[in-house]
């Protein structure tokens, strides 16, 4: 007999997802992925400035702030064929690089750690095994055995307070969870190293973007960040070597805390390779624009086919005609009026509630196709771009995953290994390195660029009469983001996002063919539906972030998984 | 010594961003000690770590939901204040629930914390507040200043013009970093 599993909230994301599965002989047999709030942004930026717009997308969600700040000015730059300053495009480059690895820290560590690594396990460690692995691996200094003992100590007393916090609704010594007591205890240090490594990629968001954390420098044309290194209130010298020290420190901590760490993970999961590919047609778009106008850029971005490198086809520039006319949103299963595909241009976004319906309606989340085809974005989508492009420092970082992952477990996987859920922490993970590397190049960049003699910082936008329309994509932490606006007389008539995670927890679309999270799900073991640990496992890869982030406290009490037979 | 005066919520959904329009009152409308930071933190979890890391005292004002009519303040100080937040299970993980949890985790927790808020009445799609928590926004302010003064620090009243004229101003209300 069937049974019907409902985890309803997803933990440890960002917004309000809930997932359904039946499940028959122990794996999931039908999935549906439902988000379960009304974002309406599109509706309050009707009539207003577009020049504003990008102050209350930074809203919508409070882990994605400056990704959707950014998309919004490149829209509206887009509409009105605005270039803007070399100086802006590698400031907004410093900022989109360190925010997305500061997410990427935040999203292994903190948010998706906890699925494969059992810290009342850690408990039980011998530190001196545990520094001796680490050891074996990097030649991190901060893997000694006297940090082994004194986090396990901290954590001992964290737990016997009773305070999880932080860790509670983790599945401790749930059947799937297979990692030693030592490789949890390791996994556990640099859990608490990275609470702070991430405060420091979010001082050098801070410090260009005049405020955290929501950022002020931003402005349609460029940014507000004079520069003058005779001034104190301005970009100053001093200011931008703080910000190469914080990159120093990041880079130490990517290639040796994150990257040996989820490949010593991902080796001792490797039976997870097997699951959880879903949806293998990878959309990605290019980021670090190096020139005034976005044509050339610092990571590529394309449409790949059936997970095949040798079928990518490259979206090049901002505004890229592919990119522009593939895009489409049908409601047929979301909770909005209509149910025909329709062009973001053209969209909308009128409520129409019905219950949950298995075959009808069934989310908030609408369902994007590219030219028809559902498709999944993020990390792992833009590292197989970066490859099938030959870009030198995605295979440079592949490499070096690689490398671990065979020290650990005595064989090289190969790279069809990514197309899972496992794979997608791997993909994660070399994008991190790859946007470190961005990170340092773009500081680079400025210097030079400043050296010249190029103070400049925005182009002051002008609106004419009568319509014009713009779309700004931004490859963000979780993938292909874009905002689509038509002003009309200077003011905004249309507006809609097309976020990543619309993309990948897309409600089946208007041919009924389900989106990514429900396609990765098929076929996933549930040991015990009670404790559905490995759905988790699977919609966590992804980083889900709903993007509604109401913040209201609430003590009412929810059921977070019912399980009934169907 | 230092102090931080946190307001939260999302400002798209009407009441639920009424700690960002409190903190965004006392920023207009008040001269603090130097030693008191105010944040509109908007919905933001982790980021704001450094800002709350070893400080003295805290002051979280946001909206919270007791079970209480619409429009009622609530004050809690202490352990109560992370007890409320460990006790829910929320879809919103990466809150400041989280925050307190990991500067707890790592020895850096305020000395002192409080929360002020109050009963949201609607949490539609927009950036006006209702009428009933609208009405809240003032004694909200005096309590969250009270709180404050309790603590020792002070606060004084600015010239009215000073005031943001647009109360939905979604602006700056602080520099920090």
């Amino acid at each position: 007999m069937a049974k019907r599993i409902t985890v309803d909230p997803v933990t440890r994301i960002e917004g309000h997802l809930r997932i359904d599965c039946e499940v028959e002989n122990g794996k999931v047999s039908k999935a549906w992925s439902s988000g379960q709030m009304w974002r309406g942004i599109e509706q309050i930026l009707q009539g207003r400035d577009p020049r504003d717009a990008w102050i209350f997308t930074q809203r919508i969600c409070g882990v994605c702030t400056t990704v959707h700040a950014i998309a919004s000015v490149r829209a509206v730059e887009n509409a009105l064929d605005l270039e803007i300053p070399l100086n802006a495009q590698y400031i907004r480059n410093l900022i989109v690089a360190a925010h997305g690895i500061h997410d990427h820290i935040v999203h292994f560590y903190q948010l998706s750690a906890l699925d494969w690594v059992d810290i009342t396990s850690a408990l039980k460690a011998d530190p001196k095994k545990a520094a001796a692995l680490a050891q074996s691996l990097s030649d991190w200094p901060l893997n000694g055995y006297q940090v082994m003992k004194s986090t396990q100590e901290k954590l001992k007393a964290f737990v016997d307070s009773g305070q999880l916090g932080i860790f509670a609704n983790g599945y401790w010594g749930h059947p799937a969870m297979k990692l030693s007591p030592e490789v949890n205890l390791l996994a556990a240090v640099h859990y608490l190293q990275a609470l702070e490594v991430q405060r420091t990629a979010n001082k050098i968001v801070a410090v260009l973007g005049s405020k955290t954390p929501h950022i002020q420098n931003l402005a349609v044309g460029g940014v507000a960040n004079p520069i003058n290194f005779d001034s104190q209130a301005t970009l100053t010298l001093e200011r931008l070597m703080m910000i190469k020290e914080a990159i120093d420190e990041l880079g130490s901590f990517i290639y040796n805390g994150l990257l040996v760490d989820v490949a010593a993970v991902g080796s001792f999961y490797a039976d997870w390779t097997e699951h959880g590919a879903g949806i293998m047609d990878y959309l990605s778009v290019p980021d670090m624009p190096l020139d005034t106008a976005g044509t050339a850029f610092g990571m590529p971005g394309g449409f790949i086919r059936q997970g095949d490198l040798s079928t990518l086809q490259p979206i090049t520039r901002f505004g890229d005609p592919y990119f522009l006319e593939g895009v489409a949103e049908s409601n047929k299963h979301a909770w909005y009026e209509g149910s025909e595909p329709l062009h973001p241009f053209d969209g909308r976004t009128d409520p129409e509630y019905t219950d949950f319906q298995d075959e009808g309606k069934y989310s908030w989340i609408k369902a994007p196709t590219f030219h028809g085809r559902p498709a999944q974005v993020g990390p792992l989508a833009q590292v197989l771009c970066g490859l099938a492009s030959g870009d030198e420092k995605t295979q440079a970082a592949t490499d070096y995953f690689q490398d671990k992952v065979q020290a650990v477990l005595g064989e090289r996987l190969p790279l069809s290994a990514l197309h899972s859920t496992i794979g997608r922490h791997g993909a994660r993970a070399i994008r991190c390195a790859v946007l470190y590397e961005n990170l340092k190049e773009q500081w680079q960049r400025l210097m030079d660029n400043i050296a010249t003699g190029d103070h400049e910082t925005c182009n002051a936008p002008s609106f004419p009469k009568g319509e014009i329309r713009g779309m700004g994509f931004h490859e963000a932490p979780r993938g292909a983001l874009s905002h689509w606006v038509v002003i009309e007389d200077g003011k905004i008539r249309n507006y809609q996002c097309v976020v990543p995670s619309t993309w990948n927890a897309a409600p089946r679309n208007a041919e009924d063919a389900p989106g990514p999270y429900e396609t990765s799900l098929l076929d996933t073991p549930v040991a015990d539906p009670e404790l559905p640990l490995e759905i988790l496992r699977t919609v966590h890869s992804f980083d889900p972030c709903i993007s509604c982030a109401i913040h209201l406290h609430d003590t009412e009490e929810q059921n977070v998984v019912s399980v009934k037979a169907v | 010594m230092s102090a931080v005066i946190l307001g939260v919520g999302n400002i798209l959904l009407s009441d639920e961003g009424v700690g960002v329009r409190v903190v965004e009152q006392i920023a207009a409308r008040y001269r603090l000690d130097e030693d008191v930071t105010v944040i509109d933190g908007g919905t933001c979890g982790m980021d704001l770590m450094d800002e709350l890391a070893e400080r003295d005292l805290v002051i979280v004002v946001d909206a919270v939901r007791t079970g209480e009519p619409p429009g009622t303040l609530v004050t809690l100080a202490g352990e109560a204040v992370p007890a409320l937040f460990r006790e829910r299970i929320s879809p919103h993980q990466l809150g400041v629930s989280d925050l307190l949890a990991a500067l707890t985790l790592l020895g850096r927790s305020p000395r002192q914390l409080a929360l002020v808020g109050v009963v949201p009445e609607s949490m539609a799609t927009g950036l006006a507040l209702s009428e009933r928590v609208a009405a809240c926004l003032e004694p909200l302010v005096e309590t969250t200043l009270a709180v404050l003064r309790e603590h020792g620090w002070q606060a004084w009243p600015q010239p009215a013009d000073s005031a943001p004229a647009d109360g939905t101003a979604a602006g700056p209300v602080t520099a920090a970093g």
